[in-house]
């Protein structure tokens, strides 16, 4: 990740990673600011981009600041990196930088991700970046921000903890599937962002880098390696994540985070990976050793 | 007897002890040199009509504003008398959550509406680290009995609730963690007669069940009369009467405790 | 002599802030002992102060000179001179006052306003509704009633379920003004047995008694009130009437 290059990109006129250089000083002070202080959403002078709020500004941002002419870069939206969010921010990457993009999480050296966790685990020296649209957890208990601000500092988290009771209350257990609220380094609440819940785990103890980008709300926080992650639970309804009765429809896997795809107009409908690199890796080397290939035709 | 050696009796310690409190809005006096003490278990009655600094002098109390001069001294739990101005803010907060309870006048401004009657009466014990659904539960609707509220509406939202019923379930929300003072700011105000009655005689009931150290500011003399011992009357900021409620009441000295007495009208 | 109430230069007036400050004196330096197990009948005629001076003698009112010594757990303590929570607690175990009228708490039904102040004394609440129970038959409160809060009751059964509340503690000291006034022969018998009672038992007692008989029946003497020449009973609720 060193961005260590001033040169303007040739066929654009834009600085590398399309940021100027002051900008990404700033951000990458914030950046170490949240590593810092895990959890704690840090504010920064977040810039106008080519692209809709909403759109992954924060992430993109982050990227372009950690990015340098050497990473290779992997973009998922939903887990898939053939979606429409996930294409033209890494179109928007290679345009800007020219750095090497990649769909393989092991070959990655920077994900950004809208929504999921691949589900191969990630090593030492990666950076997963996340898109955040709503960094702050309390906002839906507490709209002041002035009072959020003061939750976080005094780790008032009483409020947070209504908002399970009222799950439990209505639907007889904790109905959150995503952006499901954790305490990082036993300190500070924190947005994983609309990640399932199924991938809360995924954020404890990880060797790589996890960093945070909301640009709506400009706000930067991280998840510095291997810090733990413990989600929001009771004693009585304790932190479960999803699990599915099949396992997916391409590939077999049974442990990994399935979606539901209609395939007709009849309502037939089968469950695949939403980690299509995943998905994809396993099916190829399902395929190389055809004995143990099983449902496909 | 011997009338020659008159005694005092022993007193309990005060829980919160004010001296000397002056807090004023640029030229606008809130409260100026305001002095008294309340023990445990006792209810205090402010009364004075609007803008004489009643909800002022609580605000401060409570440590929601911050005076210019004076110093309030609470007998912490663990900690013995302390100036809650010194506190740190985390500190304050949590005394306030914990050891005090704070009923507002309007219901939306003690209560979260958008959470279940339950969710509200767990959340000061949650706060404070219970993390056991089912105690949780168990303990919010012993408070809902306790406050006369059906533990069929446990899971509604109070914004389907009435006047009443709302300022019911701000009372319980507050006593849930056992709090040794509470401060009141007019909690019948805006509500109809006969639902201020039952609100009044469940107030009445919980202080005196649980020995609770009461506030209340209001400008109604009834409530006072049938809740606190003692009263003070304010007028531009400052204490102009106190004494015994039935004393003031039935023999006001001062000019404007008459004047406000004679003006409450008879039914 | 042993001496449970010692009123010492009482002097009391009312200023109405709201008529111009008018001054009205209503007594000047009064002195009245009561000894255990006895009671003394203020009279006076009407007007004289009477009703000033038993509410002084409770704190109700605030004289303007003097002291009220009561004996209050064997120590004597000026009733004048104390703190509020100080009186609070000699209201609460030394001293009882039977109004004219009962102060109607909402929704809080007659057996348990009679109950009340025995269990402030510290008696266990069931043997305070058995206590309240015998009054409020002795007094002929009917039973149906005893569950009903006395906001809708008569006159006179107020004015019993008020009574029993000022009996069931024996107090001390009893201030008692004019418990007989709107009650029948048969209930007035009743309070004056249980006044005799409270006697016996010790208790002083300051009563206003307008019927005679019962005043022979009870009062060892009689306290003179009323000699001022402008001498005039105040009550708040007159304040407030001239003042409105």
């Amino acid at each position: 990740m060193s961005a260590g290059t001033t040169t303007i990109h040739s066929d654009t006129g834009y600085n590398f990673a399309y940021l100027d250089e002051q900008t990404k000083r700033m951000i990458r002070r914030s950046l170490l600011k949240a590593l810092s202080i895990p959890g704690y959403q840090v504010p920064f002078g977040g810039r106008e981009m080519p692209l809709a709020y909403g759109w992954g500004t924060g992430g993109i941002q982050v990227t372009a600041s950690v990015i340098g002419p050497d990473d290779r870069l992997k973009v998922i939206d939903q887990g898939a990196d053939d979606t429409t969010n996930a294409v033209s921010i890494r179109r928007f990457f290679q345009t800007v930088t020219d750095v090497t993009v990649t769909e393989s999480t092991e070959d990655a050296t920077i994900i950004q991700t809208r929504h999921r966790i691949p589900e191969i685990p990630l090593k030492e020296g990666q950076v997963l970046v996340y898109q955040v649209p709503q960094p702050e957890p309390l906002q839906k208990i507490e709209p002041r921000e002035t009072e959020t601000r003061k939750m976080h500092a005094y780790a008032e988290y009483g409020a947070m903890r209504v908002t399970l009771y009222e799950d439990v209350a209505h639907f007889g257990r904790i109905a959150k599937t995503y952006d499901y609220p954790a305490v990082i380094n036993g300190r500070h609440l924190m947005s994983p962002s609309p990640i399932p819940k199924f991938d809360n785990p995924k954020m404890e103890m990880n060797p790589a880098i996890q960093l945070f980008g909301a640009g709506r709300e400009k706000r930067i926080y991280a998840v510095p390696p291997y810090t733990s992650v413990r989600s929001l639970d009771f004693d009585d309804h304790p932190f479960e994540v999803q699990t599915w009765k099949g396992c997916c429809a391409l590939c077999g896997s049974t442990v990994s985070y399935l979606d539901e795809v209609i395939t007709d107009d009849k309502g037939s409908r089968m469950f695949v990976c939403s980690d299509t690199d995943f998905c994809n890796t396993r099916q190829a080397k399902a395929a190389a050793q055809p004995k143990t290939a099983g449902e496909q035709s | 007897m011997t009338t020659n050696a008159i005694r005092k009796l022993t007193p309990k310690p005060p829980l919160l002890e004010v001296s000397g409190l002056c807090k004023s809005y640029g030229g606008q006096i809130g409260c100026r040199d305001v002095s008294f003490a309340i023990r445990p278990g006792e209810v205090l009655g402010i009364v004075g009509e609007s803008g004489s600094g009643k909800s002022t002098l609580l605000a401060c109390l409570s440590g929601r504003l911050a005076p210019d001069a004076g110093t309030i001294s609470y007998d912490m739990k663990d900690r013995g008398p302390v100036d809650i101005l010194t506190l740190s803010e985390p500190e304050r907060r949590r005394l306030a959550r914990t050891d005090w309870g704070i009923v507002h006048q309007n219901p939306r401004d003690g209560l979260r509406l958008d959470v279940s009657a339950g969710g509200n009466i767990g959340e000061r014990p949650m706060a404070i680290g219970a993390r056991h659904y089912g105690n949780i539960r168990a303990e919010a609707q012993d408070w809902l009995q306790k406050v006369e509220i059906d533990l069929a509406r446990t899971d509604h939202r109070p914004r389907t609730f009435s006047g009443g019923m709302q300022q019911r379930l701000q009372i319980a929300r507050n006593l849930v963690t056992r709090p040794r003072l509470v401060f009141m700011d007019e909690p019948t105000g805006g509500l109809d007669v006969s639902v201020q009655a039952r609100l009044l005689d469940l107030l009445r009931g919980l202080v005196r069940e649980l020995g609770i150290a009461v506030i209340i500011v209001t400008h109604d003399l009834a409530v006072v009369r049938l809740l606190a011992d003692r009263l003070m009357v304010m007028q531009r900021g400052r204490v102009i009467e106190q004494g015994l409620t039935d004393q003031v009441l039935d023999d006001p000295h001062h000019p404007y405790t008459q004047l406000l007495v004679s003006s409450v009208l008879q039914v | 002599m042993t001496i449970r109430l010692h009123a010492k230069g009482l002097t009391k007036t009312f200023t109405l802030h709201t008529q111009g400050g008018i001054v009205l004196p209503v007594f000047d330096n009064i002195d009245l002992t009561v000894s255990p197990g006895e009671c003394v009948c203020l009279h006076g005629p009407s007007g004289a102060g009477k009703s000033t001076l038993l509410r002084s003698l409770y704190a109700n009112y605030k004289p303007d000179e003097g002291q009220i010594l009561v004996e209050h757990m064997g120590e004597p303590l000026d009733l004048l001179a104390a703190e509020p929570w100080e009186v609070v607690e000699i209201r609460r175990s030394t001293i009882g006052y039977v109004s004219q009228f009962l102060r109607v708490i909402p929704r809080i039904g007659a057996r348990d306003v009679v109950a009340e102040p025995a269990i402030a004394n510290g008696m266990p609440a069931d043997e305070a509704v058995a206590k309240a129970q015998e009054l409020l038959s002795r007094l002929r409160i009917p039973e149906r009633l005893w569950s009903l809060a006395p906001a809708t009751f008569s006159g006179g059964e107020q004015q019993r379920v008020n009574i029993a509340r000022g009996f069931i503690v024996d107090y001390p000291v009893l201030l008692l003004d004019e418990p007989t006034a709107s009650l029948d022969a048969a209930n007035r018998a009743t309070v004056v047995d249980l006044i005799n009672e409270a006697k016996s038992r010790g208790g002083a007692i300051v009563g206003i008694f307008h019927d005679e008989e019962v005043r022979e029946a009870v009062a060892d003497r009689l306290f003179a009130i009323g000699n001022q020449p402008a001498a005039m009973a105040v009550p708040a609720a007159a304040v407030a009437e001239v003042c409105s």
